[in-house]
Order: C-alpha cells, then structure tokens, then sequence
C-alpha cells in the first residue's frame, strides 16, 4: 500500500519565520539543557564526559569483543610459532597484503612436535591490509587473529604510539614475522590438534614427521 | 558603441519560462559562462563535477561529469572467488555497506541456486541489516541534504544518530564502516548476545530524532521556499530515466523493489511504500523521512518474529565449516581448503538480481562460466542512473538550486563511479 506524503501549506502566522525560529531554538535548547545520555550501549558510554562525543585521547573508545582490528600471529603455550605455513591466509587475503616465505626443503622445521612446516618469513602490509578478517577465518590453525589493537597495550606515558598502527614511512608499516608474533602474543591452544595427531601416529606407529627439532634442541 | 545591459526581472519559479527569458537575455548581455563545479565541491558530496553553462544566474546546460572515484571494482570481481569479492561491496554505496553485502551475497545465492535453503534466522538478520543501513543511509542523506539548504543543526543531530547505528554494527560486525559481514551462503557470525535489546532502545530514540528533524524542517518557510517546487521531475521523466529508489517514488511511481518483487522474507512484513506527489525536492525528502519510520516498523516486527537455529547454509562445499571440526577431522580440513582456495562451484550462466538499496536498485549482473570466479560481473549502481537525469534537471534553475537538487538526489560517488 502506499502511502502519499503530505504537501504543507504555510500560514501567514508561519510565514513570517517566528514559529520556525522558535521550533530551531526549542530543539538546540532541548538538547543543550539535557544531559541525558542515550540509552544504546549505556554501559559503554557512562565514564564519558558528554553526551554526544568523546574527549580522545583522555577519554577511550570501549572496543566491543570481536572487533576486527590488525591482523597478528599467534604463540602457543610453549611459545612456539603456531602458524604451519599453509598459505591459505597469503591466497584468501583480497587485497594481498600478506607475504609468507616458506621454509623450503632444507629450513627450519616447525618448533611443535608433529607439525610439519613454519614460515620462514610472514609479512603483512599494515597500509594494504583492510582488517576484512578473512585470514581469521580461513586459518586452519588458529594462528592468526585480528587483535583489538585500538586499545590493547595501552600505555597512557606514550600515547599508544607503541601499539597503535601508526608509522613514518612505509617500510615500517610492513610487520615481519618477529613483530607479528610479539604483538599477537600468546594464546592458549585449545584444541592441541597436533599433539593428538601425534599421539595417534604414535598409537599406530608411524610419524607424520621425524621430529628433527627436537633433536636439535637437544 | 557597446549596448548598454538593463537590468530584467527573471521569473524563477517556472523552468520553461526561465528558459525562454535566458535564451532572450542571451543577445543583451552577451556570452555565456562555463562554470565547474567540483569535483571537491562540498555540496557535491564527493567527487562529482558538473560542467554548467550558466547565464548569469540561471543554468542552461549541465553536464555531470562522473569516474573521479573509478576503482574498476568490476573487473576486480572478475580475478577473485564470490566471498573475497565481498569486502569490495562495503566500498560501493559506503553509507550502506551493510545493504551491499546482502544484496551481493544474495545475487551469488541466486547463481549458485541455494536461495531457498537459506536459514530463517540468516534472513532475519540479513533484513535487519538491510533496514538498520536503509535508517542509516537516510539519516546522512537528510541531514546532509538539510545542511546543503541552509540548515546546520539537522546534520548534526542526524549524525549523532547514526553513531549509535555504527556503535550496533561495531557490536555486530567488528568493523564500523567496512562490515564485511555476509557470507555466501550466511554470515560471517551470529548477532551478540543482548543485540536485539541494544537495537529496539536505539529504535526508540531514533524516532525522537525523526520529530525533531521534522520540527526543524517540514514547516520551515526558508527550506520550503528552497525544495518546494524545485528540481521537479515528473512521473513520466522519472521513469524514462530509469530512476529508482526514493528519487523515483518521490515523482509518485509506487515501485518498491522489496514490495514488486519480493526477495528474501520482505513479504511476510507490513509496511507501506510512501510516495511523492509532485516530484521535486520537498517530496524527495519528505518520501526519505517516511521511509525511515517504515524501517524503523519493520525492524519491530522483525525484533519480535527472530527465530533461533543456525545462520550458514549446511553445505560444507559453500559455507566454511567451524574451525574445531576443521582441527581435528581431516574433511572439514578438505572442505576448508578447496573452498578457500577455489571458491564456491558456481554453475554455467548468468543471473541478474536487483534490491532496493537506499540509494534505489542495487542490481548484481553475474555472467559465470562455472567455477569459483565469475566470468564478467556488473554492478548496476542507483546513484550512476539517478544522476543521468542531471543534465534534463538542472538547465532552467538558479545556481543555488543545483545545491538543493543534489542534495535531496542523495547519492554516493563510490557506487556511481565503482
Ligand atoms: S585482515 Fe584481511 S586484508 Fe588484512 S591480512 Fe587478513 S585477510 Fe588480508
Ligand atoms: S597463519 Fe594460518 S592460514 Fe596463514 S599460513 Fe599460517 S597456518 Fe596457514
């Protein structure tokens, strides 16, 4: 069904600007006498100091979970790199800001017992990256995430510089592997998906992998 | 000896009228002025440059100048699979990605057949989606539309609108202004818990917003004065012009893509189509506030109908399976890797499905040889067709018009130029 808008007619009483102005004031006063805060997402705003907008940088944007900030490796609990060099982020990545150099046949191997490969080098392009979440997503692993950067490591003597995606020139914005892995941090592998697959192997008697690393350590 | 220009009074109210007396002041006063107007002209809300032949005040010929914003999103599509095109979808219409994504996703929907399989829960969402972009989109439209005439506090109050609308889609999608939140085949996650509760208190306040904006607009003699009557496109030009959206129902053609050809679940929702009357600026607007408390409607009726259940398609070969199973079972793990790596197995043909986007129809034309890419997509933008009607509209009218016409055509440059 439709419905037909309305055409106004003005009387002279309204012609002459005085209700109009009258309407503009009541509206601008209305909100400039009241303090009331909106009510979506009360809890998130109560600290702030007005109603409509946010002293930054004293002030902080409550980031809600699951925001999608910049995407960064992951450690496991033993600190060794998570990421198996599938290259499945570097293919999905739409504007192609990831960069993985595998370890090729003579590299290093993978730091976790039963886990085959670790990249040699994994660059992302913080200016190309567009923090779609689809390396997130498509990670077989769980060994890339998109971090709540706008707030975390927050450290209010250096104004975020430290965390914040902020840099001079161009190299510096391509993150290596290193910067990656140290500001994803360490996140607890819940599923343990090749210490299983090990102990299966194992069960059954045969290695995925002759576990080289360990014997390097040792 | 030169002749001596007299001063004439122009009437400036009747288009054809100004035409006549332009063409006659032509002799007097002596040539015409080319006049440039953008490309980063704030009342172009963008980069659209018109090329507007003026004589004196009164415009006689205009030609809009678009692609300042090209990105060949078209061909882009071409090089990637259906999901990885989608984050270029939030940049088309970016008042609405939010709209864009659904109405993308459900185009490669209707290509790969899957349309009716979707989940209720998924559709549910996908329309509030829709609906919140549509409220958001107007909100700027009008406030800016408003500030271009003269009226400042509007936009401002408009905009404190919308960020409790980008606070609901940070809380959603993770992201406020590049959603990215469809899938192929469902959504990239479940709404957050209390959402809905967040939505209807915003529901609430919105319309608060919406009598303030009319209190501020709709009986205001100096904005009468500058939209009524003005920019008027008839019925039948509306429709020559293939006009869509707000801007053709304000001429009076009571088309609605949601309601002539009823797509997802729009038809299980009572709303009314508002429609204009005389087709100029007033109407345009006045069409644009209605439509908003027609969403805010919907959205009610949707908050209270939401099923529960699950939101992806249950087809391991079009939605990502969950990364435990992926973990631990070696065929998610295939599943994962084949449709990463190779997309969804569209089959051979071509599909063209059209919404109603904010700006008008949003239309996904998919040619596909089969496989995960397809072979030619087009995307028919609103705000590209809307502004062809430029160069009929404007001669005729005062340069200060232009601004108003602009504005309540409400379009965005990064649909037009794609
Ligand atoms: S977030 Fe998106 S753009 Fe950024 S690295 Fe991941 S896939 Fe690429
Ligand atoms: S981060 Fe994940 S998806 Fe990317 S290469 Fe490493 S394991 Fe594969």
């Amino acid at each position: 069904m439709a419905i037909k808008v309305q055409r106004v007619k003005l009387s002279l009483w309204e012609r002459l600007f005085i209700p109009a102005l009258w309407n503009g004031f009541k509206v601008t006063l209305s909100h400039f006498l009241s303090f009331k805060k909106s009510k979506v997402y009360e809890e998130k705003n109560k600290n702030n100091k007005f109603k409509a907008t946010l002293s930054y940088p004293e002030e902080l944007w409550t980031v809600p979970p699951g925001f999608r900030g910049a995407p960064y490796l992951v450690s496991d609990q033993d600190a060794a790199t998570k990421c198996v060099s599938c290259q499945l982020c570097e293919f999905v990545c739409p504007p192609k800001a990831i960069r993985i150099t595998p370890p090729g046949e003579a590299g290093e191997t993978a730091h976790r017992e039963g886990a085959e490969k670790m990249p040699k080098e994994f660059e992302i392009d913080m200016l190309r990256c567009i923090f779609c979440g689809y390396c997130e997503e498509v990670c077989p692993e769980e060994a890339i995430y998109l971090a709540k950067d706008y707030y975390e490591g927050y450290d209010k003597n250096m104004m975020r510089r430290d965390y914040a995606l902020t840099g001079s020139n161009r190299e510096e914005m391509i993150f290596d592997k290193d910067k990656l892995l140290e500001r994803g941090g360490t996140h607890h592998d819940r599923i343990k998906k090749w210490e299983k697959k090990t102990a299966d192997a194992k069960a059954q008697e045969m290695f995925p992998v002759e576990d080289k690393s360990k014997k390097e350590r040792e | 000896m030169s002749k001596v220009s007299t001063t004439q009074d122009i009437e400036i109210r009747d288009t054809a009228a100004n035409m006549a007396a332009a063409d006659e002041l032509t002799d007097v006063q002596g040539e015409k002025m080319v006049l440039n107007m953008g490309p980063s002209h704030p009342a172009t809300h963008g980069v659209l440059r018109l090329r507007l032949e003026m004589d004196g005040e009164i415009i006689t010929k205009a030609e809009p100048d678009v692609g300042y914003l090209h990105r060949g999103d078209e061909k882009i599509a071409e090089n990637m699979t259906y999901n990885q095109f989608l984050p270029y979808t939030d940049r088309l219409d970016y008042l609405a990605p939010l709209a864009n994504n659904v109405h993308y996703v459900l185009a490669v929907e209707k290509l790969l057949g899957i349309t009716d399989d979707l989940p209720e829960r998924c559709q549910y969402i996908r329309t509030i989606c829709c609906e919140l972009a549509r409220v958001s989109a107007h909100l700027l439209g009008l406030g800016a539309f408003a500030m271009d005439t003269g009226a400042f506090t509007v936009f401002l109050h408009t905009f404190t609108e919308r960020e409790k609308i980008y606070c609901l889609i940070e809380a959603l999608t993770g992201a406020r202004f590049t959603t990215s939140y469809t899938r192929v085949g469902g959504l990239s996650r479940d709404l957050p818990e209390g959402w809905l509760d967040e939505l209807s208190k915003f529901l609430d306040e919105v319309k608060i917003n919406f009598d303030e904006t009319e209190t501020l607009l709709t009986r205001n003699p100096i904005f009468l004065e500058r939209t009524q009557d003005v920019g008027i496109i008839t019925r039948e030009e509306a429709i020559d012009f293939g006009l869509s959206g707000p801007n053709l129902r304000g001429s009076g053609v009571e088309h609605d893509v949601r309601k002539a050809q009823p797509y997802m679940i729009y038809d299980r929702f009572d709303f009314d189509v508002p429609v204009g009357t005389t087709g100029d600026c007033y109407d345009r607007y006045a069409v644009r506030i209605l439509e908003m408390r027609e969403s805010v409607k919907i959205l009610r009726q949707c908050i209270a109908d939401i099923p529960g259940g699950p939101i992806n398609v249950d087809d391991g070969k079009i939605v990502l399976p969950p990364t435990e199973k992926v973990m631990t079972n070696m065929e998610e793990l295939i599943h994962q890797f084949m449709l990463v790596t190779q997309g969804q197995d569209a089959p051979v043909g071509e599909i063209y499905f059209g919404a109603e986007n904010p700006k008008g129809e949003l239309g996904f034309y998919i040619h596909s040889l089969g496989g995960g890419t397809p072979h030619r997509l087009k995307i028919r933008a609103p705000s590209f067709v809307n502004l062809s009607i430029l160069s009929q509209l404007l001669p005729g009218h005062m340069i200060a018009d232009v601004v108003a016409i602009l504005g309540s055509l409400d379009f965005v440059m990064g649909e037009c130029d794609r």
